[in-house]
């Protein structure tokens, strides 16, 4: 892979773009179709458990998730009434993650969430729902409400309505996508980085007597990574998932309060 | 001064000299992702600290404290990272 000395770093096209497995179908396809369904058949098996007894196997790793989504996310944003949006927001953080975590598995390596496909889709439709839950929830006024926050005094409201439109229109959604996207392909290109050094000082041509001993440092960096990548990981679907239930509780939230 | 006109004047040649082009992309890449991280770096540090000071205060209240930390952190550093994507699409589009 090096054909000259030192290190050479692939042109960035070889790291993130895969060749089609078969036509519109690459790795990172695959890894999105397949971390669906596992996540479809863990849940699957789960249900096929008895409900009665202990939580043993996958059961108990499904009860421990939905618990997990249930306390930390529902709960924290949207209280109790908002508890039946738990199978979408869990859906949401089992595909966010189980894409962001081949990004450590030794053969994928790739997180499928690196590419801009997956997240942009992800945020245009938790967009898409929090605006027409917004209409459902209190018609034509949601508009009204969302340019202007209340207790806006008059005068202020045409430069809040404009910093409050670009915000929910533009920046929402964009942020969302980026932010994920951006983490996981960073993630990627560091530990990428880090392997090409220490092959590259493992298997160096010359002065080998004082380029072999350093390659245990970026080694050490590359494990530090991993672990950090799998934080990482979960962090993201994490924070994509709580901002989308943030989002869903402002727009119910004019419900509860003036009905 | 003379190094942003310098800049820019590397930009502009690089439109017949593909290797010129090559090293003002790399320039302007390192900068703009180097010019990026200052804020959301200052940002982070100081959220971090404020929430340890607050978890040191009341115990008790570590765990929320915690989470919101979290949250905070995910909002900062998307604002470096948008500049990261600044430095992807500078040096190799």
């Amino acid at each position: 892979m090096l054909a000259e000395r030192g290190l050479v770093f692939p042109p960035i096209n070889e790291i993130l773009r895969w060749q089609d497995i078969f036509p519109s179908f690459n790795k990172v396809a695959l890894i999105a179709v397949a971390s669906a369904l596992i996540g479809m058949a863990l849940f699957a098996l789960a249900a096929r458990a008895d409900a009665k007894k202990a939580p043993t196997g996958a059961r108990n790793l499904a009860e421990t998730t939905v618990e997990f989504i249930e306390e930390g996310i529902v709960m924290q944003t949207l209280g109790k009434q908002g508890l039946g949006w738990t199978p979408f927001l869990l859906s949401l953080f089992i595909f966010i993650f189980l894409c962001n975590i081949p990004g450590v598995i030794p053969i994928l390596q790739m997180p499928a969430t690196a590419r801009m496909a997956i997240p942009l889709a992800l945020s245009l439709l938790v967009w898409v729902l929090f605006i027409g839950t917004g209409l459902k929830h209190q018609g034509a006024k949601y508009f009204g409400h969302l340019l202007w926050p209340p207790g806006v005094p008059t005068p202020l409201k045409p430069l809040v309505g404009g910093i409050e439109f670009v915000s929910t229109i533009f920046i929402t959604p964009f942020s969302l996508t980026v932010r994920l996207m951006a983490n996981m392909m960073a993630g990627h290109i560091l530990l990428v980085t880090f392997g090409l050094l220490t092959e590259a000082l493992v298997t160096a041509e010359t002065q080998q007597i004082l380029l072999v001993p350093t390659s245990i440092l970026p080694f050490f960096m590359l494990i530090f990574l991993t672990g950090f990548e799998i934080l990482v990981a979960f962090l993201q679907a994490y924070i994509f998932t709580i901002l989308a239930a943030v989002y869903f509780s402002n727009s119910t939230a004019g419900h509860g309060e003036e009905h | 001064m003379e190094a942003l006109s310098a800049l820019v004047a590397a930009e502009e040649a690089g439109a017949f000299d593909p290797e010129a082009k090559n090293i003002a992309a790399a320039t302007n890449a390192g900068l703009a992702y180097g010019l990026a991280a200052i804020g959301p770096g200052i940002g982070i540090g100081y959220l971090v600290g404020k929430s340890v000071e607050a978890m040191a205060r009341q115990p008790e209240a570590a765990g929320m404290v915690r989470t919101t930390m979290f949250l905070g952190i995910a909002f900062t550093e998307a604002l470096a990272l948008i500049g990261f994507v600044v430095f992807i699409l500078v040096k190799f589009a």
